[in-house]
């Protein structure tokens, strides 16, 4: 095999890590470059570019390399998938990070890796990578190292001290789909190194007994993944298994990542269309349960099959499901029920609050401070409007749902 | 009408000193014009600014931080509009907390508008590298922004590449950083910047990063929006990428499953052993079988098994219920604070941990979730049931004498007698395998009794836990 150029190199494994979905870049320790070195990071996230897939690019998102050998029927870089292979050196990972960085067009790094040899053996060459950038280059850029769960706990408490953000993916909503899709890995190790993730960052957190600060440890926390659309779970069960996620480990993202067909596909899962509609509910589900203070149950209660209505976003079907408790008195109503009137969102929800207190509001004040009344007209009452029957009429939920279509046959 | 005029740079520090004095004499907000360098000369001619007034002028920190941002904006009204929001604020200041109002409003969409624009900025300058003959470094973009945000969008750069000089040219004027603070320059042609390889390695990133089986442009064009597009390397991709998805995806669809290389059969063959179900023989083994156990549901929500602890000799087992929050993280048995309640509790009582095996009745942590909390639920009979296949392997395996069971659960683990725990608690009763176990309250029960009552069933645990070093010495 001829040696490969860099530019094959970065097209191959850019196009190996693109099933991640993760970019995020917000919320590390601040700092820049003026005590030295190069970067900067803290605040919000910055996306430097948007692909034709909706995705951002805040991150240079590479795979070290995409040999493994582990054989998961959702994987592109599976043992058993033909794929081009190749592998980066640690150098050149860094050089790419750091020339992309000095152009502007990245954040940090997001390295993941095809497991070779042994889960040690890798993860120790991407802490190798994250210690390269961080202690010969100073570079205070965003660094996410993708956790390979069965590696040992010692590699993963040094990432941690040069990563920003940690993540393991659960990949698969249910443990069974899990162990029959991906029977190389085991649920109970990647929820284990989660728990290691959590149990670290809150070590670092104690001042030892003279008042010292340990070294931060994932100051970013951690994230994590997983597939749609791949097995039969409902969007209860997935949003029960995040809820679950969220409250163990202290996540910071629980990312839904609609299976996509990949090349050299397994014939352990057959190819379907991308189910994005539903990719998208189930991040307004996840939005609804972090922000909103809405339970799992509550949400996949709202339709009897257990998944969330695709024609209408879940707050709209909570709402319909649930109208005997509109409509609501918004210049009365606590903040938490506030929360739940469909067209609020949380920013509006605290302008009321605040504007409130100077007076009536009206239907018009609520439109300039940005709520969508076409939405919300239903379940609230104001000086100036009463729902009267809409609140309860039959058609409501066709005001909302898009116009019924016929299905293509293709 | 006064004519104030404004610098190219430092616009909102002179608007503020100009902006102070006028107001110090309630001078009247439509008797100002606000000249900004490119603003036309009056028609008829324009007054000087007059001498300050004696009225005091305040502004809360919120309305000098909004005012900052709008001054950013290119409205050529924003000036005239601050102003009057300054005089207005001088006898009315609630309206400024007041989002409904419409002022306030229009303020805050303007300072949005900016910090948007900001924000684009920091995404979207690309910088070139330019030759250099000094140790440092030389790189240099163009850049236009919807807004005049030179000043307000370059420190950013100046914090991030402290260690290169760097130039950014836009239409509004030119930035240019060699590490020691920014110099703002009036505006310069366009520069010509040269080719620079790694734009071309980005742009190989940009294509491959890019999945052709989902495409959401509406999602890109509101994010990117395509004024940006012209000064982006990779933007000029996205038409070719767009036009060639269909087939990529067909391509994948009709090519289908693959016939695995030769290789891959043998590395998962290594990487794949069988389980071994058989019965263990050892607690090690037994262990190790645990931790795969999905004989009931638990073992989906909770992080692992949580196998006993301590010293698998020892003439004496303590049962408790099942692991809790801290128990399941770790993956140790009594480490939360009932665990070191009991501990404690144990060591007052002359009984050192290794003289016991600790383990629980059930091996998986119970819960529901609550926000960023996990709420205990205690474990329903089949848990208990389905989890006695353990505590009977680790009751074969460690051959304690005594056992002592904490609380209700263990209670039925060992005994399967449900009954009320209060008149059985200090008592022995024979367990399944004949075993005597000796019944006692759980710590997390001591720690939830009122202040009143802790102290007795406290005393009740230690004497019990007395009685077992006693039994077992």
């Amino acid at each position: 095999m001829a040696q490969r150029t860099l530019d094959q190199k970065l097209a191959i494994l850019s196009d190996a890590a693109k099933y991640d979905a993760s970019c995020a870049s917000s919320g590390t320790t601040r700092r820049d470059s003026r005590s030295g070195g190069i970067g900067s990071a803290g605040g919000s996230g910055i996306c430097h570019a948007y692909t034709p897939d909706g995705r951002c690019i805040s991150l240079l998102k590479i795979l070290m390399t995409n040999f493994c050998i582990y054989d998961c029927a959702y994987c592109i870089n599976r043992v058993s998938s033909n794929v081009e292979r190749a592998r980066f050196s640690p150098e050149e990972v860094v050089k790419l990070t750091l020339e992309f960085y000095r152009r502007n067009m990245i954040e940090g790094l997001f390295l993941s890796s095809g497991i070779i040899r042994s889960p040690d053996q890798t993860m120790g060459d991407m802490v190798r990578i994250a210690r390269m950038l961080r202690i010969e280059h100073g570079f205070k850029g965003y660094i996410h190292l993708k956790t390979i769960p069965d590696a040992s706990p010692d590699l993963v408490a040094q990432a941690g001290l040069f990563a920003d953000r940690l993540s393991v993916n659960v990949e698969l909503p249910q443990d069974a789909s899990l162990r029959q899709l991906a029977p190389e890995k085991r649920p109970e190790t990647i929820r284990a190194a989660m728990a290691d993730v959590r149990l670290g960052r809150e070590a670092a957190k104690d001042r030892s007994h003279t008042g010292k600060r340990p070294p931060r440890f994932a100051p970013a926390g951690q994230s994590t993944q997983m597939i749609i659309g791949a097995d039969a779970a409902t969007d209860r069960d997935i949003l029960t298994t995040s809820a679950n996620l969220y409250s163990g480990y202290l996540l910071k993202r629980v990312y839904y990542s609609a299976f996509s067909p990949i090349p050299d596909a397994s014939a352990a899962l057959p190819l379907i269309k991308p189910p994005l509609m539903r990719e998208h509910r189930l991040y307004q589900a996840d939005w609804l349960m972090r922000f909103y203070g809405f339970d799992a149950d509550e949400i996949g209660a709202a339709h009897p099959s257990g998944n969330l209505d695709l024609a209408i976003d879940p707050k709209l079907a909570w709402a319909l499901a649930n109208r005997a408790q509109f409509p609501v008195d918004v210049a009365q109503a606590p903040r938490e029920m506030l929360l739940r009137v469909p067209g609020f969102g949380t920013k509006t929800v605290t302008r009321i609050l605040a504007a409130r207190r100077n007076g009536a509001l009206r239907y018009a004040d609520l439109l300039r401070m940005g709520a969508i009344m076409s939405k919300a007209q239903p379940f609230v009452t104001l000086p100036d409007w009463t729902p009267g029957a809409l609140t309860d009429s039959a058609g409501l939920r066709a005001r909302y749902a898009p116009p019924p279509e016929q299905l293509s046959l293709f | 009408m006064i004519r104030v005029p404004l610098p190219r740079f430092g616009r909102f520090d002179a608007w503020r000193a100009a902006a102070r004095d006028l107001a110090s004499a309630r001078i009247p907000p439509e008797e100002v014009t606000w000249a900004d360098p490119d603003t036309p000369p009056d028609l008829f001619g324009a007054d000087p600014l007059p001498p300050p007034g004696n009225h005091p002028v305040t502004a809360t920190q919120d309305f000098l931080q909004l005012a900052r941002q709008v001054a950013s904006h290119s409205d050529p009204e924003r000036w005239s509009l601050l102003y009057a929001a300054l005089i207005r604020a001088q006898s009315d200041r609630r309206y400024l907390s007041n989002p409904a109002d419409p002022m306030l409003d229009r303020l805050t969409r303007l300072a949005k508008s900016v910090r948007r624009d900001i924000h684009k900025m920091h995404a979207f300058v690309r910088f070139h590298e330019l030759p250099s003959d000094g140790p440092r470094r030389s790189f240099g973009a163009w850049f236009e922004p919807e807004h005049p945000i030179l000043e307000a969008g370059t420190p950013f750069f100046a914090k991030r590449f402290a260690d290169m000089d760097w130039l950014i040219a836009t239409p509004e004027g030119t930035a240019r950083f060699t590490g020691a603070g920014i110099a703002y320059d009036d505006p310069a042609p366009r520069p010509d910047l040269p080719d620079d390889a790694n734009h071309v390695l980005w742009q190989t990133y940009f294509a491959n990063i890019f999945n052709p089986a989902r495409i959401k442009t509406n999602a890109m064009r509101s994010e990117m929006p395509k004024k940006y597009w012209k000064n982006l390397p990779e933007t000029r991709l996205i038409p070719e990428m767009l036009a060639d998805a269909p087939r990529r995806v067909q391509a994948m669809r009709d090519a289908g499953a693959s016939d695995a290389p030769a290789f891959a059969p043998k590395i998962t063959a290594r990487l794949r052993q069988q389980p071994d179900d058989s019965l263990p023989e050892t607690l090690d083994q037994a262990a190790s079988r645990a931790a795969r156990c999905t004989r009931c549901d638990l073992c989906h929500a909770a992080t692992q098994t949580v196998w006993g602890t301590g010293a698998p000799t020892a003439p004496l087992m303590i049962v408790g219920e099942a692991p809790g929050d801290h128990e399941d993280l770790q993956g140790k048995p009594f480490v939360g604070p009932a665990g070191q309640l009991l501990r404690r509790t144990m060591a007052e009582a002359d009984l050192p941990a290794d003289r016991a095996w600790l383990t629980n009745a059930v091996k998986h942590f119970r819960f529901t979730p609550r926000g960023k909390r996990r709420m205990h639920q205690t474990p329903d009979r089949p848990h208990i049931e389905h989890c006695r296949w353990w505590l009977d392997l680790e009751r074969r395996f460690t051959a304690p004498r005594l056992t002592l069971a904490l609380g209700a659960t263990a209670a039925f683990a060992l005994t399967g007698n449900r009954k009320p725990l209060t008149p059985r608690r200090g008592t022995i009763e024979p367990a399944f395998d004949g075993g005597p176990v000796l019944i006692t309250w759980h710590p997390s029960l001591i720690l939830r009794l009122p202040p009143d009552r802790a102290p007795a069933a406290l005393a009740e645990l230690r004497a019990d836990l007395t009685r077992a070093a006693e039994l077992t010495a």
